[in-house]
């Protein structure tokens, strides 16, 4: 058990903690803010795995846009502020599928590393990670770009008000 | 370091993820656990990175940076769905979205 261990351990927990508030609060603004807590404390579990771009990235992207995205959404749909009862279906067979799904995954992935100990790798900075991304990886990039532009365009398009007009 | 532990709470980040997804009746608490399940990809991904030697170094944090991408442009054109559902039927309720082209049925009428 070292540091890296104790980290990881109640980083997850807040992780795993901050998620099945998202899940299950009944205040739609709460959600939105657990998810940062939960995201952020997946960003803390990126640093302990030594990935210290794909953190930073993590906070700026999801924490920074994701979210603000969400949660002007919340306020666009008039959602209401306090609690509403109206969020949830009955929960049963989305707790047997859900439940066996992360329990599933769970077990298989620890008979699979249960023993496991592994030295953590050399940081991926942004100097290795930017040279491995133009070395190797220079035309999914790319294509990256072409769908980032199509996806900018297509919410555009989506979300001017005429669509919805009765003609 | 043990890598059971992160690969063990992107499991359970998952599981939450498809769980909230089945049972979420608005359409942006939806998206929230979307967001969950995409992130529990990414804690794969980085964990990989340092369990599995693959030929090329950072593969597995490289593609973390592909999702994130992704999952902004998803974020993008589902919340503009979103808002459009909104305008045209005032609410973001997933279990009032008709699913045969938006005609309204008749008053009794047998589906």
């Amino acid at each position: 058990m070292t540091a890296a261990d104790v980290l990881l351990l109640a980083l997850g927990a807040v992780a795993v903690g901050a998620a099945t508030l998202v899940v299950t609060t009944r205040h739609l603004v709460r959600a939105g803010l657990y998810l940062v807590l939960c995201l952020g404390a997946v960003a803390g579990l990126f640093l302990v795995l030594t990935a210290e771009l794909v953190a930073w990235v993590q906070v700026l992207i999801y924490v920074g846009a994701v979210v603000v995205l969400l949660l002007f959404a919340v306020m666009l749909t008039r959602a209401p502020i306090g609690a509403s009862d109206d969020l949830d279906r009955p929960g049963w067979p989305a707790a047997v599928i859900g439940g066996g799904v992360g329990l599933g995954l769970a077990a298989l992935l620890i008979d699979a590393f249960r023993w496991t100990k592994v030295e953590l790798p050399e940081p991926g900075t942004a100097e290795s990670l930017g040279t491995e991304i133009f070395r190797s990886w220079v035309l999914p990039f790319e294509l990256l770009s072409v769908l980032l532009l199509a996806a900018l365009v297509g919410a555009i398009v989506l979300a001017r008000p005429e669509i919805g007009r009765r003609r | 370091m043990r890598p059971v532990i992160p690969y063990v709470v992107a499991a359970l980040l998952f599981g939450l993820g498809v769980f909230g997804v089945l049972r979420r009746r608005n359409a942006v608490l939806v998206l929230m656990s979307v967001e969950l399940m995409l992130n529990a990809v990414n804690l794969i991904l980085v964990t990989a990175d340092t369990t599995a030697r693959a030929a090329l170094p950072h593969g597995g944090q490289v593609f973390t940076l592909f999702v994130i991408v992704l999952a902004a442009a998803e974020i993008g054109v589902g919340l503009a769905i979103v808002l459009q559902l909104y305008r045209l039927r005032a609410t973001v309720d997933t279990d009032d979205v008709p699913l045969d082209g938006g005609q309204e049925r008749p008053q009794g009428g047998v589906a």
